[in-house]
């Protein structure tokens, strides 16, 4: 049993580490569609990888063992959530090692990495990038931790692999805790991966960019690491919810079904993004502001009325 | 259609009124507010309609019907109508800045959940434990007077507020009496058009609707 647990655990890994890149291209192909531009099919992700790793790193001259080390740190840490959440099973050994509160936290250490990253080689631009990462984390992270709460309340417990064991054996109820959490959850989902009403993936404009910023000065195999752990991350935020599986079978049906629930996933995020514009930075303190009261609401809401 | 099924829409659409509630309190367009008020008013006439149907007290259709066609329909559209005709267009200004008033709004939710936890403890209504949304309404609708100072959005606080006392009445006692609804239906509707006066009152004295105007009525200024 522990055995087949443990290759559970490695298949989710190589998903994580593989379909991640796809899921990228899936939305840039997408978005590409639907602003009626040109595309370079799902698999251009890859061969961006592959072209990063193979081209050789260019360090700054005062950079310092920080900035060598980010990329791993990023990278490795990324992995370990994609192992630890249940994205094909519930039934994963390192489940046990962290719930959703240690999760959070796994996310700063990336987060608090990046951001040193970024002001590690002295450049307006990496230090610009980092202190506004760190201005809207410090707003995103209380609404994250809140929607949290409220699943966890629901679910009566804060391991994830616990709380999805009781989602899915629970009645089907009206809950509106719940539909608040996930409203709040969306806006942190867009928040953190940086989508556009924060922050544009494809913009390499001073005045806009967030996390782009901050990995600016990366060549080689360290952007490459980089530009894939955040591909994970999209991965990670938009997978968190899940099909479970017990048995060989099921586990193909929850590949299955995670793939759909990709594609769908992709699409609604892509309409976002090619609905709204990019919002002011200051009006970032609101955005934020409403996922966290969304948040609140869902767990007063569950309280009072549940 | 089972009774905890309909609790359970019940609680959804207390849900959907507090949401809109915050959403008064944060929106900063006047247009913005009057759909907001519109979509309360929606969900306060299904939620008291649903009641009505689960207890089998029948006037209470009749009031979610007086809910609809007043404040889905009528009220935002004499508002409309106003706001038209004053040529009110710009972003309304709020003193309280909007992530501190969102703030202030949680609390007072998790005061009024406080202070209505001993009452929904000793009733046996089905529509218990929306009384404190109920409360939170009133609560909200009281805050959005305080912290904005135009006249439209003070009015629109007030309505909103007494959405709040509405679904008080109808998930702590199942409504109240059908005189006392139409009477308080017809006072709405006349405060409306005395409201309207008023508007054309204070827009060609001060020519413009900033409540903060009328401390210039002070003397000795």
């Amino acid at each position: 049993m522990i055995a087949y647990s443990l290759l559970i655990e490695a298949v989710q890994v190589l998903i994580l580490l593989f379909a991640a890149p796809l899921f990228a291209g899936w939305v840039k192909t997408v978005k590409c569609r639907m602003q009626g531009r040109t595309y370079a099919g799902v698999f251009q992700p890859y061969r961006d990888i592959a072209r990063l790793f193979s081209k050789e790193v260019i360090l700054a001259e005062n950079a310092s063992w920080i900035f060598r080390i980010t990329p791993y740190i990023v990278f490795g840490v990324t992995v370990i959530i994609g192992g630890i959440i249940p994205l094909i099973s519930t039934d994963l050994p390192f489940a046990a090692t962290a719930d959703v509160i240690a999760l959070v936290m796994l996310f700063a250490i990336i987060r608090f990495f990046t951001a040193l990253a970024g002001m590690d080689i002295g450049t307006a631009f990496g230090g610009m990038g980092s202190s506004r990462e760190m201005t809207i984390a410090s707003l995103a992270e209380p609404a994250m931790l809140m929607a949290i709460f409220t699943v966890s309340l629901a679910g009566k417990s804060t391991s994830l692999t616990h709380m999805v064991q009781v989602m899915a054996q629970g009645e089907l109820l009206l809950r509106p805790s719940l539909a608040f959490a996930l409203l709040a959850f969306i806006m942190v989902h867009l928040t953190e991966t940086g989508r556009v009403p924060v922050d544009n993936p494809s913009t390499h404009l001073e005045l806009t960019m967030i996390h782009e910023a901050m990995i600016l000065e990366y060549s080689g195999r360290h952007l490459a690491l980089m530009e894939w752990a955040s591909m994970m991350k999209l991965f990670i935020f938009s997978a968190l919810g899940i099909a479970p599986a017990e048995d060989f079978p099921g586990m193909l049906v929850a590949i299955v079904l995670l793939a759909a629930k990709l594609a769908v996933l992709g699409v609604i995020l892509v309409l976002i993004e090619t609905g709204l514009a990019k919002m002011r930075l200051f009006r970032l303190t609101e955005y934020l502001g409403s996922a966290f009261l969304l948040a609140t609401l869902g767990m007063l809401s569950f309280f009072i009325l549940e | 259609m089972p009774v905890s099924f309909a609790a359970q829409i019940n609680s959804v659409m207390a849900a959907l009124i507090l949401l809109t509630a915050f959403g008064l309190l944060i929106q900063r367009r006047i247009l913005g507010l009057l759909h907001l008020f519109a979509w309360q008013g929606l969900f306060l006439g299904i939620s008291t309609a649903i009641v009505g149907y689960v207890t089998g007290v029948h006037h209470l259709f009749v009031s979610s019907i007086l809910t609809l066609t007043l404040k889905v329909v009528l009220l935002p559209w004499i508002l409309y109508a106003l706001i038209r005709k004053l040529n009110i267009r710009k972003e309304i200004e709020t003193l309280v800045n909007i992530p501190a008033t969102m703030l202030i709004g949680i609390a007072l939710v998790i005061f009024s959940y406080h202070l209505t936890a001993p009452i929904t403890q000793l009733s046996s209504l089905v529509t218990r434990s929306t009384l404190a949304v109920a409360l939170a309404t009133v609560m909200l609708g009281l805050l959005m007077m305080v912290t904005r100072h135009h006249a439209v959005t003070q009015i629109i606080g007030f309505l909103a507020l007494e959405n709040g006392l509405f679904f008080a009445a109808t998930s702590a006692t199942y409504g109240m009496p059908m005189v006392v609804e139409l009477g308080v239906a017809l006072d709405l509707l006349i405060a409306a058009f005395i409201f309207g006066i008023f508007f054309f009152h204070i827009n060609t004295t001060f020519d413009s609707l900033d409540v903060e105007q009328m401390a210039k009525l002070k003397e000795g200024d």
